[in-house]
């Protein structure tokens, strides 16, 4: 699903350079839920930035779906963005005057889906995280845990090839950081490819593989036996 | 722009934020208020204007005697002039070439006017047949006098539209009726109007030469007045109009043994000299007012672009967000500016229309003296509205075109 071959990022800081990724090769398979962890300033950011393509590479390659990730403009990376990602990030960036409903039909706005079909899709996912009567709400009157579950429904509403998830329990309790996991990992269970960032040990152990990154370079990259988050909810 | 999607998606974020919609507009519809209300004013000046000088003929110009007040030739000051026929009839000649229509006047005085058993007090002026050319008089009824009249001294008189309505409103016609002035009976023959209003229809118009005969005139005049001929443009009728008051001034003062720099001895009033002041204070107002309202225009903008530079800022992470989901920079372009164009565009037709309904509403109103139903060209108004929405555009673009740059990740850390 993700190839990521020799992957080099470098930022201009005035006269000096700061070489962020050092030669990242890493690849994940449909199906998996991968968390990436490392300290900060170990490169993670920067590396979900760039699988999605919200920044570009210096050198390597990416692949996403046997589409090579190259020459990227604007237009193109929004296009390949709504095509192949949902993201979900740790302050949820819901639009705080649209509704859930709303919020969660954006991205079919952006693929040009009619307006009924998308209302019908976005509930279909609101109700997928449990968040059905609540479709009218605006973030504002909604829990963390509430906001950070209907991002998730926005991220998946695309039906995205791959959840890219920046500290999605970043800003959570435990409690409502396990539910959020809990969910992250029934959507794994149903088919789909998750990237998670996270400096939680404990949320990284829920997922089935983990990626260390330490300096730029990935030091570590194990399967484990992931801990389910229903066990704790 | 005829994408149903994006009207929707617009409505919505206009509903949502109603404050920030209604700030927009309100500097934009205020903007146009105020052009179109200043505009309108200007018009209403111009019309004033125009107005005061129309009741008499545009080309007039009119000769009234007043007293010496400088000594000249071992004359004392303070001597009252009296212009007599002789003056009129030797400036026909001389200035001959110059004039178009002439007419001397002699008022009666001392006349009582009465018709039936009814006495009737209305001014009665002696005046030639050329008079009513002058005066800018037309016909509602019958005739004016003419050359025969005034050889034969005919007793005939021409009443105004304000004394057909008070004396004759129970008569059909009062043409062939005869009015009794001082005893001597004159037969009415015409009813003439005037567009300078119901004061200058209050008079009795009879032959000059029966009025001098019939009511002790001798050959005395009260005053003279001419047209000059049409000429192409102001200018020339401005410069004719002051080169034949001089000259007539010149022989006046000469028959009259007056001091030539004495001017109040023979006062001689031209409208055409009166309107170019006029029209040039005129246009230095209407300019002033345009040069306001352009000014506000430019405010306006200047108003529109701020609040989308606010708007920009504050959506930044919309934008962001938006961008992170697949819309694409011209479509983040598109919204911002669409949403500007159909504000700016609701607002400035409803500056537009409220403008132009209060100058509708109290325009044919205004009774003030040099304003006269103060309006504005529909045509114009609507261009400047036109104008206003496309700087509007011009104006948000850049911020919008910044706004599609942004960067996705500096927009998200944006609080």
């Amino acid at each position: 699903m993700i190839e990521i071959k020799d992957l080099h990022k470098s930022y201009k800081m005035g006269s000096n350079s700061l070489h962020v990724l050092k030669g990242i090769n890493f690849s994940v398979e449909e199906g998996e839920l991968v968390a990436i962890m490392g300290s900060s300033g170990s490169g993670k950011s920067t590396l979900l930035n760039i699988l999605g393509m919200l920044d570009e590479l210096d050198e390597g390659s990416y692949t996403l779906d046997n589409v090579p990730i190259k020459d990227l403009n604007e237009t193109k990376a929004a296009q390949y963005r709504n095509k192949f990602l949902g993201f979900i990030f740790q302050s949820f960036n819901l639009i705080n005057y649209k509704s859930a409903l709303e919020n969660v039909a954006l991205p079919l706005y952006y693929q040009r889906v009619g307006r009924k079909e998308r209302q019908e899709k976005a509930l279909k996912y609101l109700e997928q995280v449990g968040l059905k009567e609540w479709a009218t709400h605006l973030p504002s009157e909604l829990s963390g845990g509430q906001k950070q579950r209907v991002a998730i429904a926005r991220a998946m509403a695309a039906e995205p090839k791959v959840l890219l998830a920046d500290e999605p329990t970043g800003a959570l309790d435990s409690t409502t950081s396990y539910e959020v996991m809990d969910l992250i990992q029934k959507i794994n269970d149903a088919g789909n490819t998750i990237l998670v960032v996270t400096h939680e040990e404990d949320i990284a152990q829920m997922c089935k593989r983990i990626v260390h990154l330490k300096d730029g370079v990935i030091v570590e990259d194990k399967k484990v036996k992931q801990v389910r988050a229903s066990e704790y909810v | 722009m005829f994408d149903l999607e994006r009207w929707q998606e617009i409505f919505e974020t206009i509903r949502k934020n109603k404050l920030r919609t209604f700030l927009t507009g309100l500097s934009v519809a205020s903007g146009i208020f105020i052009l179109v209300i200043l505009l309108g004013f200007g018009q209403g000046m111009q019309n004033g204007v125009a107005k005061e000088f129309e009741e008499d003929a545009a080309t007039s110009v009119w000769v009234w005697p007043g007293v010496t007040t400088k000594q000249y030739k071992g004359l004392n000051p303070g001597r009252r002039i009296q212009l007599r026929n002789e003056n009129y009839n030797f400036s026909a000649v001389l200035l001959e070439d110059d004039i178009e229509n002439k007419s001397p006047r002699y008022f009666v005085r001392g006349g009582s006017v009465n018709y039936g058993k009814e006495s009737l007090a209305y001014g009665i002026q002696g005046v030639s047949h050329q008079f009513q050319f002058i005066e800018n008089a037309y016909m509602s009824e019958g005739r004016f006098l003419n050359h025969t009249d005034e050889v034969d001294k005919a007793k005939v008189a021409i009443i105004g539209n304000k004394i057909k309505r008070d004396v004759f409103k129970d008569t059909l016609s009062p043409i062939g009726q005869f009015l009794d002035i001082s005893g001597i009976p004159f037969k009415i023959i015409g009813v003439y109007g005037d567009v300078g209003g119901e004061r200058e229809e209050e008079r009795i118009y009879i032959p000059i030469s029966t009025a001098q005969q019939v009511f002790n005139g001798a050959d005395y005049l009260n005053n003279m007045s001419y047209t000059l001929p049409p000429t192409d443009n102001f200018e020339e009728a401005v410069a004719q109009s002051i080169t034949f008051k001089n000259n007539l001034r010149t022989y006046l003062q000469q028959a009259h043994t007056v001091a030539p720099e004495d001017t109040s001895a023979i006062q001689i009033w031209n409208p055409m000299e009166e309107a170019k002041r006029f029209y040039s204070l005129m246009l230095g107002i209407k300019f002033f007012f345009w040069f306001v309202g352009i000014c506000t225009i430019i405010a306006g903008v200047v108003g529109v672009s701020n609040i989308m530079l606010i708007v920009v800022k504050e959506r930044t992470r919309e934008i962001g967000i938006r961008k992170a989901f697949g819309a694409k920079p011209w479509s983040i372009i598109g919204m911002i500016l669409h949403e500007a164009i159909f504000v700016t565009a609701i607002a400035g037709f409803t500056g537009l229309i409220f403008s132009m309904g209060l100058l509708e509403l109290i325009g044919p109103h205004v009774e003030i003296d040099y304003i006269v139903n103060p309006s504005v060209n529909f045509n114009v108004a609507l261009a400047t509205v036109f104008v206003l929405i496309f700087a509007g555009t011009v104006a948000g673009f850049f911020p919008a075109w910044r706004a599609a740059r942004i960067h996705v990740i500096d927009a998200l850390k944006d609080e």
